[in-house]
């Protein structure tokens, strides 16, 4: 047997020849061999008793998996607009150079690749990268240096400076969650002495609302769960955080994972379930080893598995799934595909996950922020909870601020602070843009900077990008566009082409051949994206387009080279290898390039 | 007798630029509607009446993509000249069967073609002012004009080029009901 045979077959035995473990069995494969060669694909297909296209088809679905060898050393850019700020772009023409690579391309030897991936979740300490998999922050020249240095040594990654590595939770303004100190366990005590009704009862007091972006009522979501037909009930805790500018969910990975633990098991002990799934995007696989500590830990302190604090029927165990590079994983239903190894395609909803989720099982999907607030709900009780932020919006929200200010990092306030105060506290000294939400969310500018974070208001899931006078809002708008092409899981036409068009007019705008008539033609796919997306990824890919269009049009007109048309290339330099082939240049053999129409 | 004004007839222009002339076969498809078309339309220049310049016109159908220089100038002619431009059938809209080439070099095709082909002595690419320089690669209509509606199908049958012409003269947004939409 050959060793990527041998290599497979024993990642498929670790998961217990479990279909549903497809995509955990790839990850452990391709980290033990550097890329998924056919034959360990044929094995894989084979032990788990899978067609052959299944295997292959969620191979070729994550931005992390390869098919083909890639460099020993897989370097990959985050080419969010923030890091791109920051310089990456340049670094990475700087690295390129010294390793004798050009983007996308494997080094002669095979000793690296150099490529951008979407945002790594890294904005307040950019820019940043992934090597093999595993985040290096605060790149500059002279850091970029050293990595080619060790790359060119061969120096396996563990040897590397582990400065390198370093990720700091830089939490700048601290509130209900972030400044109380957390006994493990004290809160899931709290919850049992009001029985599993009274603590769901808790919930529905709080108002509490989902963080992770659609602001569903947490205790509606739960109580479905419970009441859906079905015993064996889970919990999944969605830490796929994708969108472009938001880490304040690793940082409470990081910080407060006691807390995001224990609100899966509150999640467990209001609706009955038995098992959890935390679903940790790849890009965040250096906190796999300190989670599972956590889990451990709290394994042996009797706060998880059979008979929780030693009530009887109470048992819950969770196990930590990795993603490998999909911004629509995100997205609850494809999450759940996800967890189920298959490719992370959104499915058609209803029926909805807390009656139809994992396995077909109900499901609680919640986001990691919404999981630790349960926290405080099950200690201070719902009314305490509900007495800070605004009505419709209860509680806090934590912020990922990075950008064009002089402090980014994590800040927690509570909802309905102004987006004036929060530019304040930051130190954005001439903010000009504020994009709320992530490249999905809402580009807010400086006359609607007295508007406030609230679910009624300007909504997010927690990203908070500035942009300051030097900055231009149509790049801004044509990153993310890049960013939604890229992402788009192709399941949908809509989306899949329209995203793509999308691109491809944003970029001749860029290119500087845009005229009027594009503008008109952008405008009516923001439309089509909005309206015929089966996700909401498809959805919401046309928002920053639409906004920026909206607030900030003169950065579009001043692309713009005709009041018509103008073709997105050179028509007379399209001639020009017939002019050569025929050794012509009379006036025929030329297209004016002026009498465009 | 009626006292109202007389509709002006509608003129309409066709060519076809890198196509194969299935659309245009598809229009004479149309058969005997094809004069009650004539009752409300007039025809400038196409290959139904061998008119060679376009002039004002409302509608320009446009059937094949645009492969070489005396494309780009056919094509801004009628762009200039036809009020409403539509583009027929996939090689229009797409490119279709003619950018197939799309993929090869242009130079390594002429050298296979005039030059490299068994039985081709002495040859060599056809150097005569006359003949229009082909573009490096052959592009739908809409990347090099703008571009108002567009038929899809390989061809359109007659009956969806009748549809959408009764509608585009009737003042009617044109819309192809499902059967008639199809992009094969
Ligand atoms: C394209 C897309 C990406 C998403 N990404 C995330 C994500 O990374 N994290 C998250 O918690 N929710 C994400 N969501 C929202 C989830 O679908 C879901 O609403 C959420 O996890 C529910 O948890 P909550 O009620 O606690 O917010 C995403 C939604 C879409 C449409
Ligand atoms: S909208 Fe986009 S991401 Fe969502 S299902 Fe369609 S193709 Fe996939
Ligand atoms: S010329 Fe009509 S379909 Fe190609």
């Amino acid at each position: 047997m050959h060793d990527a045979e041998r290599v497979a077959a024993q990642a498929v035995e670790r998961h217990r020849r479990e279909p549903s473990q497809l995509l955990q069995v790839l990850v452990e494969t391709q980290d033990a061999i550097g890329y998924l060669p056919a034959a360990a694909l044929t094995r894989i297909a084979g032990l788990l008793e899978l067609p052959r296209s299944r295997v292959e088809g969620v191979a070729g679905f994550y931005s992390f998996l390869h098919t083909e060898p890639v460099g020993r050393f897989r370097i990959l850019f985050s080419d969010n607009i923030i890091d791109r700020m920051l310089g990456s772009r340049a670094l990475m023409e700087r690295l390129c150079r010294r390793l004798g690579v050009s983007p996308g391309q494997v080094s002669p030897g095979g000793e690296a690749s150099v490529d951008i991936t979407s945002c790594t979740g890294m904005g307040d300490q950019g820019p940043a990268i992934l090597v093999n998999g595993v985040a290096v922050t605060r790149l500059d020249e002279a850091r970029v240096e050293r990595i080619a240095a060790l790359v060119h040594a061969g120096t396996p990654l563990a040897a590397w400076p582990a400065e390198f590595f370093r990720v700091d939770d830089n939490i700048r303004r601290r509130g209900a969650l972030l400044g109380a100190d957390f006994v493990p366990g004290s809160a899931l005590q709290a919850a049992m002495k009001r029985g599993r009704n009274g603590w769901l009862e808790e919930m529905r007091v709080s108002g509490l609302r989902g963080r992770g972006g659609a602001g569903f009522t947490t205790a509606v979501k739960w109580g479905a769960c419970r009441d859906a037909p079905g015993a064996d009930k889970v919990v999944v805790c969605n830490a796929d955080e994708g969108e472009p500018g938001t880490f304040k969910d690793r940082v409470l990975l990081a910080s407060q994972a006691d807390r995001v633990i224990e609100g899966m098991t509150l999640a467990a002990w209001a609706t009955g379930a038995r098992q959890g799934l935390l679903y940790l995007r790849g890009e965040y696989r250096y906190l796999l080893k300190h989670l599972r500590a956590v889990l451990a830990v709290r394994r042996a302190a009797g706060l998880l598995g059979a008979r929780i604090l030693g009530e009887s029927g109470f048992d819950f165990d969770i196990d930590i799934h990795l993603g490998a590079g999909a911004y629509v994983c995100g997205e609850e239903t494809a999450l759940l595909e996800s967890l189920e190894g298959k490719r992370g395609t959104p499915r058609i909803r209803p029926p909805f996950p807390v009656t139809h989720g994992y396995l077909g099982r109900p499901t609680v999907v919640n986001n990691v922020e919404t999981l630790a607030k349960t926290t405080l709900i099950a200690l201070q009780g719902g009314a305490a909870f509900a007495a800070t932020g605004t009505p419709q919006s209860t509680g806090t929200k934590l912020l990922s601020i990075s950008g064009d200010c002089a402090y980014s990092g994590v800040y927690e306030y509570p909802f309905g602070v102004t987006i004036e105060h929060v530019l304040e506290d930051c130190g954005a000294h001439d903010p000009q843009v504020v994009q709320v939400g992530g490249a999905s969310g809402v580009t807010i500018a400086s006359h609607e900077f007295h508007r406030r974070i609230a679910f009624e208001d300007v909504p997010t899931a927690g990203a908070f990008m500035v942009f300051d006078g030097r900055r231009d809002p149509f790049e801004m708008a044509r990153n993310f566009v890049h960013f939604f092409a890229h992402e788009s899981c192709g399941f949908c036409t809509p989306c899949r082409v329209g995203t793509a068009l999308l691109k491809g007019y944003m970029d001749k705008l860029a290119s500087g051949k845009g005229a009027k008539m594009d503008l008109a033609d952008i405008e009516w796919l923001d439309r089509l994206l909005k309206n015929a997306s089966h996700c909401g990824l498809g959805s919401s890919a046309p928002n920053p387009v639409i906004d920026t269009l909206l607030k900030f049009r003169p950065a579009y007109e001043r692309r713009l080279v005709s009041l018509d048309f103008k073709p997105a290339f050179d028509l007379d330099a399209a001639l020009e290898t017939a002019r050569r082939m025929t050794g012509r240049d009379d006036p025929a053999a030329h297209l004016d390039r002026r009498e465009e129409v | 007798m009626s006292d109202s004004i007389p509709m002006p007839r509608v003129r309409v222009a066709t060519t076809s630029l890198a196509g194969c002339f299935g659309c245009h076969m598809s229009f004479l498809d149309m058969d005997e509607r094809l004069l009650d078309l004539a009752k409300v339309v007039e025809f400038d220049r196409s290959p139904l009446t061998d008119i060679k310049h376009c002039g004002p016109c409302d509608i320009g159908l446009i059937e094949g993509g645009v492969c070489n220089a005396e494309n780009v100038h056919v094509l801004r002619e009628f762009r200039r000249n036809c009020k409403t431009l539509v583009a027929v059938g996939a090689c229009a809209i797409n490119g279709g069967l003619p950018a197939q080439r799309n993929h090869l070099d242009l130079g390594d095709c002429l050298q296979q073609v005039y030059v490299k082909r068994d039985g081709v002595e002495d040859g060599g690419v056809p150097d005569d002012p006359e003949l229009p320089l082909l573009l490096d690669r052959v592009h739908p209509i809409h990347e090099v004009v703008r571009v108002d509606y567009f038929i899809p199908g390989c061809p359109p049958s007659g009956d969806a080029i009748w549809t959408f012409l009764t509608d585009l003269i009737g003042g009617r947004t044109p819309r192809l009901p499902h059967p008639l939409l199809h992009f094969d």
